[in-house]
């Protein structure tokens, strides 16, 4: 337990080695530390602005989906009416299409019988005098009589 | 081993091995006389006592080196290859140490000195790995030495008073600088002078007071040190003077005693230069 020229080579070991230490391995360590804590500290902070940024976006994506309900809905509607409409329409054109068919087939009718009734009173002109001729065994001049025959066709 | 008797061993194991200067005419342990001045190794405890102050404890210088260059060693590789990313495992150490010092100086320091920290870090591991080299068993290195023809070898450098006053001759130099250098030759002198008892008439005696409690401070630091790690080692060598078969019996818990000793002492020495180093800060 000797005091002697180890102390003072101690102490210069000592200056030697903190100096060293402040210099070369005190820097790094604590730069990479702090980096990291900075690091750390952004991550943070983005998580939370992500979150904040998912919650902005939900609340935008379910006003999204509500405008867009309602816009389907009034299209649904605007399709119905038109469907409706367009139902309307057709039905009242198929009815008065008819009613035309009806017209039309109540004038041709009209028209058979009036064809039908002239052709038969021609006959029946004719079947007369035929008839006639019979009754007078000779025959009628047609055109002597036509006034009067025309008369009796007009009469029937 | 050089141990006839248990006074013999005990002194074998607490003899550092010392390379010193021998005066002329000086007669050594063999008989012979040194002719002229020599610088050589001692042969016996006597004659590393009689080299004086001009002697070098190789043991001691040669270990607390290598531990230093081990902890800067290890320490610069972490640095070099420290990484803002997800730290690896010798990273993760270091930064825990940097942080367990960091936290030291943050709770004590209180001033804005960008050395007192990696100070902190170099005094509290060296001191550490120094103190460690004791949970190594007492005989190991010294059989190995023999075996090699060194008579003394002393391993724990913190076992020689050299080792820990050497420390805190550092400290104590620092703390005179920063004395002066923050409150200036006058301020430094005024608070030796009127603390703690400010009238005039007290000069003196709060003069005397004041040196001596600044001189105490790194005898008391080396010697805290020192005398726990000397004591320990002396019950380890005591352990082992005892029978092969029952030596486990104490070793073993005073081994593990000792990984708390030696990182209290590491965390008190380092603790209280750090609180040192704040008083000198303090500018009144």
């Amino acid at each position: 337990m000797n005091i002697n020229l180890t102390l003072i080579g101690q102490s210069i070991a000592f200056a030697i080695f903190v100096w060293f230490c402040v210099k070369y391995v005190w820097p790094p360590i604590t730069e990479a530390m702090n980096a990291r804590q900075k690091k750390i500290a952004d991550g943070l902070s983005a998580a939370d602005r992500a979150s904040l940024d998912l919650e902005l976006a939900q609340e935008k994506a379910a006003q999204e989906l509500r405008t867009a309900k309602e816009e389907a809905a009034a299209l649904i509607e605007q399709a119905n009416k038109r469907a409706s409409q367009i139902v309307e329409d057709s039905k009242s054109e198929a009815r008065t299409e008819g009613q035309k068919l009806i017209d039309q087939a109540h004038a041709e009718i009209e028209q058979e019988r009036v064809k039908a009734r002239d052709a038969l009173r021609a006959e029946v002109a004719a079947l007369a005098v035929a008839g006639a001729e019979k009754i007078l065994e000779k025959s009628v001049d047609a055109n002597a009589h036509s006034e009067m025959l025309d008369k009796l066709a007009a009469e029937l | 081993m050089a141990a006839d008797t248990p006074v013999d061993y005990i002194k074998h194991h607490l003899t550092n091995l010392t390379y010193g200067k021998l005066p002329e005419g000086y007669e050594r342990a063999d008989g012979s006389v040194v002719e002229e001045t020599t610088w050589t190794m001692a042969r016996t405890a006597q004659e590393a006592a009689d080299m004086g102050f001009m002697a070098v404890h190789v043991d001691t210088m040669g270990w607390s080196i290598a531990m230093g260059v081990l902890f800067l060693g290890l320490f610069r590789f972490a640095a070099k290859k420290a990484t803002s990313g997800q730290p690896g495992g010798l990273q993760n150490m270091v930064e825990m140490t940097v942080e367990f010092v960091q936290g030291i100086v943050r709770d004590v320091f209180h001033g804005n000195n960008p050395l007192i920290a990696p100070l902190a870090l170099t005094m509290f591991v060296w001191i550490l790995l120094m103190n460690t080299l004791k949970l190594i068993p007492v005989d190991y290195i010294p059989t190995i030495a023999h075996a090699m023809g060194l008579e003394y070898f002393k391993i724990v450098p913190t076992t020689d008073p050299n080792g820990t006053f050497g420390i805190s001759i550092g400290v104590f130099l620092l703390i005179l600088f920063y004395s002066f250098k923050v409150k200036g030759p006058g301020g430094f002198l005024k608070e030796l002078s009127f603390t703690p008892f400010n009238h005039w008439a007290l000069v003196p005696f709060n003069l005397v007071l004041e040196l001596l409690a600044l001189i105490i401070k790194p005898v008391s630091l080396a010697l805290r040190l020192f005398g726990n790690m000397y004591a320990g080692e002396v019950v380890f060598i005591l352990i082992a003077l005892l029978p092969l078969w029952i030596q486990w019996t104490l070793n073993v818990p005073w081994a593990i005693f000792h990984i708390l000793v030696v990182t209290l002492q590491a965390f008190i020495f380092t603790t209280l230069a750090v609180v040192y180093l704040s008083a000198a800060h303090e500018d009144h």
